[in-house]
């Protein structure tokens, strides 16, 4: 699957996900128990603002040394015997993972989770040379199975869906005849992907987070099937993003430990698992050939940018789960992988403009996403960036005007946008009066109005604002 | 083990060098002194009891059964985990704490099945079959209710994964507070040059899933239930 995962134009997604009752119900229960959980892990972890001070201060850090721990990851992988592809577009990625699927005469692939395959479509680059993909994370697998229903959320894919739906897909594609019950479909899938787990030539992974400094990938997961895919497949193939990498271990603890209470609210997920280079020689299972593929694909157009600090996303989904727009249009409506504020901030980075120039716009500035972002990415004010490139670059604002209509419609009804007002109080603070939506103002206005874009952190913006003029004139 | 090749490094990473003005990886960067480390803060001053308390009321929530025992009453705390689990079939792995703690003849008389790194297709065929796998623990992390395997060649991957279901032994002296006491211990290694475990597992209870309706499903491809039994040092 593509970065983008649909045709239609933006109005249409849109509405299509406000007339979705059942997903737009999905979306908002799992939105709550998943802020919920994660405010209850922060609460009691203690020093929460410290503990994202501290993540944010290792992003920056290793972003802004990205090329030297690059260098390091890959000099430890390949002391070990392991294998590293340095791949500066998708195509590039996808030719070397072709030619090991090749070299190895591989039919059969197992695959845990992994957002960057999804970006560079190498399940399709995969199956074009005649091998078996098979999604072995359940909710990539239930989306597999359903004809390749794209994801709408980047921790839990499948969010969009229900149990009874995800019951009648396992029926008619596999002749399932249980009940709705999670706990039987999860069984199901279990013994399904059990066997491709033992017959697979090939497991791919992602990577949560390379360390540099041991050669090591660790994988976060709760299901089991990344361990499965680096213990019994005998050549093992992980992909990663460039920028997933920290110095050491004592950096990771933090940004895994940041991670798994921001996702899920968990301490740690059931297996956190780093692998250092192939098995050895006396070890039994695991992977005698292990292959690392570093993908750019994009990312390094943002390296030196206003931009930057996007790359420090640890992907936790946690903006994604308070974004009151989120919770109206679904994650569909985006027509990204990358859906929710980090990807209305990424998705036109990695795919122009043209593609995603409403995204920006997809978005009320309530801020909530930059409030909750574990390393402390601005999000909103990156969003107020695009806009106003866009702007600079005389794109039309009819795209903006679109939005603004569709999000006038949810808005209509009164319960609706209370509800999102709820979640986010500030989201129309510019517009309330005592917490009050003045009758006079309707919703369509309200929104139109985020036009006028608050700033909200005008210190950090205005730096940026200096910065750019610097390095504007640095290359006129 | 021959070095891995490494491909298209030198362009790949002299782009991003101009856009980070970076100079040259043969100059190492210096990792700055991190502005504050709430990670040294947690559970601050905690005794070995009260990480045992912690360990034990995580288990709660991590789905996990929780049993503590002495080295002379574990072989019958086994045997009771087993008949609780109906557990015919064992696998555990190669690693001489077994017989250290007294309870390798009775897995002998069990016919359990150890691991054994010489032969690949059939340490994995048995751990598939088994009801129960078992290996020591590490590390273990209070806080979060981790066990840590620092997979060494007898350990067996497959031994903590593959069974139905799970079985931890945990010396006392294992528990720690976090896994920032475990990355500390990693950390040391790398800084001398010793190889780290080729697989580090931070195992905490067993698979599970929230992908159908965010409801939580506990047992997915990994082990569907799990035991952690804690031995009061000797
Ligand atoms: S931008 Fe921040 S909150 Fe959003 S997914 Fe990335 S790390 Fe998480």
């Amino acid at each position: 699957m593509p970065m983008q995962i649909s045709e239609q134009g933006f109005k249409n997604r849109v509405e299509q996900g406000i007339e979705d009752d059942f997903m737009r119900g999905a979306v908002r229960s799992a939105q709550e128990r998943l802020q919920t959980n994660r405010a209850i892990a922060a609460e009691e972890l203690g020093d929460w603002e410290d503990w994202r001070t501290l993540g944010q201060e290792i992003r920056s850090h290793t972003i802004e040394h990205l090329d030297y721990y690059l260098h390091l990851l890959s000099e430890n992988v390949s002391k070990l015997g392991g294998h590293v592809f340095f791949a500066e577009t998708a195509e590039e990625a996808n030719q070397y993972i072709k030619d090991v699927a090749q070299k190895k005469n591989a039919k059969k692939i197992a695959k845990s989770k992994s957002m960057v395959t999804e970006e560079i479509s190498m399940n399709q680059a995969l199956e074009e040379i005649g091998c078996e993909v098979i999604e072995t994370d359940l909710g990539e697998y239930i989306l597999q199975i359903d004809d390749h229903d794209p994801p709408s959320h980047i921790v839990a894919p499948a969010l969009h869906k229900n149990k009874s739906q995800i019951r009648d897909v396992f029926e008619e594609k596999l002749g399932y005849e249980n009940t709705d019950k999670p706990e039987e479909l999860a069984l199901f899938a279990r013994e399904k992907l059990r066997q491709e787990f033992l017959e697979a030539d090939i497991g791919i992974t992602g990577c949560n987070f390379a360390v540099a400094e041991s050669g090591s990938i660790a994988l976060v997961t709760n299901e089991g099937n990344a361990r499965m895919v680096s213990a019994l497949p005998k050549t093992q193939i992980t992909v990663m993003g460039m920028e997933r990498i920290v110095p050491g271990w004592e950096e990771l603890d933090i940004v895994v430990s940041l991670l798994t209470r921001a996702a899920v609210g968990q301490k740690l997920t059931s297996y956190i698992t780093a692998l250092t280079g192939p098995k050895l020689e006396e070890e039994a299972d695991g992977p005698e050939e292990f292959h690392l593929v570093i993908v750019d694909n994009g990312r390094s157009n943002i390296l030196g940018t206003e931009f930057q600090e996007a790359l420090h996303c640890i992907r936790c989904a946690a903006c994604i789960n308070v974004c009151p727009v989120y919770r109206h249009v679904g994650g569909h409506a985006y027509g990204s992988i990358y859906p929710g504020p980090i990807g209305a901030v990424l998705s036109p980075l990695l795919g122009g403009y043209d593609d995603y120039e409403e995204l920006p716009y997809a978005s009320s500035l309530c801020g909530a996403c930059t409030e909750v972002c574990p390393v402390k990415i601005p999000l909103h004010e990156q969003l107020i960036m695009h806009r106003k490139n866009m702007a600079e670059e005389k794109r039309t604002l009819l795209a903006e005007r679109l939005v603004m209509q569709s999000f006038g419609k949810a808005a209509e009804s009164p319960a609706l946008f209370n509800t999102a007002t709820k979640m986010a109080p500030f989201l129309t603070a510019p517009l309330s009066k005592e917490g009050k939506i003045s009758k006079g103002i309707g919703p369509l206005k309200n929104w139109t109005d985020s036009r006028d874009f608050p700033e909200p952190n005008r210190e950090r913006f205005r730096d940026w604002f200096d910065k750019r003029e610097r390095r504007k004139s640095k290359n006129a | 083990m021959p070095k891995g090749e490494i491909y298209n490094r030198d362009s790949f990473l002299a782009n991003i060098r101009v856009k980070v003005g970076g100079i040259s990886p043969e100059i190492p960067v210096e990792k700055p002194n991190w502005s504050v480390s709430p990670q040294r803060n947690v559970l601050r001053g905690a005794s070995q009891d009260e990480l045992v308390q912690l360990l034990s009321d995580q288990c709660t929530q991590i789905h996990t059964d929780f049993f503590i025992t002495t080295v002379d009453d574990l072989p019958s705390k086994l045997i009771e985990v087993f008949g609780f689990y109906e557990a015919e079939s064992i696998v555990y792995s190669d690693d001489s704490r077994f017989s250290d703690y007294g309870i390798e003849q009775y897995l002998i008389e069990k016919k359990a099945f150890k691991w054994d790194n010489e032969s690949r297709e059939k340490s994995i065929e048995q751990s598939e079959k088994a009801d129960i796998g078992i290996t020591f623990s590490d590390i273990t992390l209070a806080e979060s209710g981790t066990v840590v395997l620092l997979n060494n060649p007898g350990q067996g991957r497959s031994v903590s994964l593959l069974p139905e279901k799970y079985i931890a032994i945990i010396p006392k002296s294992s528990i720690v507070k976090r896994m920032t006491q475990a990355t500390d211990i990693i950390n040391q290694q790398v800084k001398n040059n010793e190889t780290i475990a080729s697989s580090v597992n931070f195992i905490t209870g067993p698979s599970n899933s929230a992908d159908i309706e965010m409801n939580l499903v506990v047992g997915v491809h990994g082990p569907v239930r799990a035991a952690y039994i804690v031995i009061e040092d000797r």
